[in-house]
């Protein structure tokens, strides 16, 4: 199943985290808010996006299916 | 009962015409009509029972579309809250935090019942028993007319649903639908992260319709007449009428009622444009400048702006007055916008005053550093990260100014400023812009 990374960007406050952790899909703006990938995250790095999204700090990561945006 | 208009309807209908529908009858009114003159003008209410799909039919059946700005097909919305689980509730949205826009004042000021009459046809169509009217507060006289309105109705008891008229914060994302349902749900005036989107969970977690009072007003007009005769107005695949604020480079600014698509050169002409006038901003703040050149033949419609980039928007069309320099106004705008953030999501909170800054030191011919590299980037990366639509509002806007002012913008990037920045413009700024909502710490969020 593919999902998608997604930020809800009111809960975000540019901690990072996630930049470093998933630097293949995630960069970060001049200001240090998160970019998100515009497409899905490939298999071999699902697990890895999964940590990271558990550990945001701010909870504002999300992985979602696909299908829906 | 939609299939037979009485004849009394019909002639009523008839003289209503195309483009005199939503204003028949106070083009010059100072006040509001009161019920019986209201009925007198556009004939009684139809009667309506609860969860009346036909009025959704009908709606869709007419094409409406959103007056607010978005411009979403109004019966999907109707369609979509109705179909949603939970008793709805319905909130007319008459915030009209554009400021260039007068369109919502003028209807409610002149037409209240108007827009009563559709928010309560459209409560009935959708099986909610309560509806809201949100007003900007601080329209003191506005507030009081509608309060005076619903009183009239409530006194009439014609009315199967209770309208509670609230006065919200008036800052510029404080209008939208997020942030009023909010507000409603006692919190701040501040957009939330959707989804849910109020259709599907809005004001007490219920499915939310919520529309501009515009659109509750041809609600109002379709029930009554139908969607063939709301059809008989419109082009370029826009239907019915729709309000225009024009201002800026006209002789006589002002509201006008004009056809959906109405070509915008003519449209401008309503208001007896300037003959120098040579670019318009189309749709509001959060709209885009171009060449009049260029769109005036174009419909004022959703279909045939796309391509230019643009969109009818809140319906405003703005001169620009050929003294001034389209440049300088753009980024006083956005210096605007940048202070109307309400400062929740990080690329609109740094994004945009970084953006205002790059336009005023182009509109002062001082760019430092490289200037069109970074403004370029940092409109890429701002747009579609907000919450809401703010952040891209205001690069649409950037954008369009790059462009449609691109000789002016070029000579300013080399320190040399263009004539009208030169000399200067005596009446001061062009464009209205209140005091700054965010920054000014004059009200609160709530």
């Amino acid at each position: 199943m593919t999902r998608r990374l997604a930020v809800n960007p009111i809960a975000c406050t540019g901690h990072g985290i996630c930049a470093s952790m998933l630097p293949e899909l995630i960069g970060l703006d001049e200001w240090g808010y998160p970019i998100m990938p515009d497409h899905p995250v490939p298999d071999d790095l699902t697990p890895l996006a999964r940590r990271t999204v558990r550990l945001c700090p701010t909870l504002a990561l999300r992985l979602e299916s696909a299908d829906r945006r | 009962m939609t299939s037979t208009i009485s004849s009394d309807w019909q002639d009523i209908a008839e003289r209503l015409g195309s483009a005199n529908r939503l204003t028949a009858g106070w083009r010059d009114a100072d006040r509001p009509a009161i019920l019986r003159v209201h009925a007198g003008r556009y004939g009684p209410m139809p009667a309506l029972p609860r969860r009346a799909d036909w009025l959704i039919g009908a709606v869709t059946e007419a094409g409406l579309t959103g007056r607010g700005g978005a411009g979403f097909p109004t019966g999907r919305k109707l369609r979509a809250v109705a179909e949603q689980r939970g008793e709805p509730v319905v909130v007319a949205n008459g915030m009209e935090s554009e400021p260039a826009s007068g369109k919502d004042k003028a209807l409610l000021a002149r037409a209240p019942h108007l827009v009563l009459d559709g928010v309560v046809l459209a409560a009935a169509a959708v099986g909610a028993s309560t509806a809201h009217l949100c007003l900007p507060r601080g329209r003191n006289r506005l507030i009081a007319d509608l309060r005076h309105a619903v009183g009239e109705r409530a006194h009439a008891g014609i009315d199967p649903v209770a309208i509670e008229v609230h006065e919200l914060p008036h800052g510029y994302v404080a209008s939208s639908e997020t942030a009023v349902v909010n507000w409603l749900n006692g919190g701040d005036a501040k957009p939330t992260a959707t989804p849910p989107r109020p259709y599907q969970k809005g004001v007490g977690k219920r499915p939310t319709l919520i529309s501009n009072v515009e659109t509750f007003a041809h609600v109002a007009l379709i029930a009554r007449f139908g969607p063939g005769w709301f059809r008989r107005a419109g082009a370029g695949g826009a239907t019915g009428s729709m309000l225009v604020t024009i201002a800026g480079a006209v002789r006589a600014p002002g509201v006008y009622e004009v056809e959906a698509g109405t070509q915008i050169g003519l449209a401008l002409d309503r208001g007896g444009l300037h003959g120098q006038a040579r670019s318009v901003l189309v749709g509001g703040y959060f709209g885009s400048w171009h060449e009049i050149g260029q769109v005036g033949t174009l419909p004022l419609a959703s279909g045939p702006l796309k391509s230019v980039g643009a969109a009818p928007g809140a319906g405003v069309l703005y001169a620009l007055p050929p003294d001034a320099c389209g440049v300088a106004e753009t980024a006083r705008v956005l210096g605007w916008l940048a202070g109307e953030s309400a400062n929740q999501c990080g690329p609109c909170m740094f994004g945009l005053p970084a953006i205002a800054d790059d336009f005023a030191q182009l509109a002062s011919g001082r760019p430092r550093g490289n200037l069109y590299d970074r403004l370029h980037r940092r409109l890429d990366v701002v747009s579609g990260r907000g919450a809401c639509a703010h952040p891209d509002g205001a690069v649409r806007l950037a954008r369009s100014a790059l462009s449609a002012f691109a000789a002016d913008v070029r000579a300013h990037a080399s320190g040399r400023l263009c004539g009208p920045a030169r000399r200067g413009r005596g009446d001061g700024p062009a464009l209205p812009l209140p005091p700054s909502f965010g920054g000014s710490g004059r009200d609160s969020w709530r």
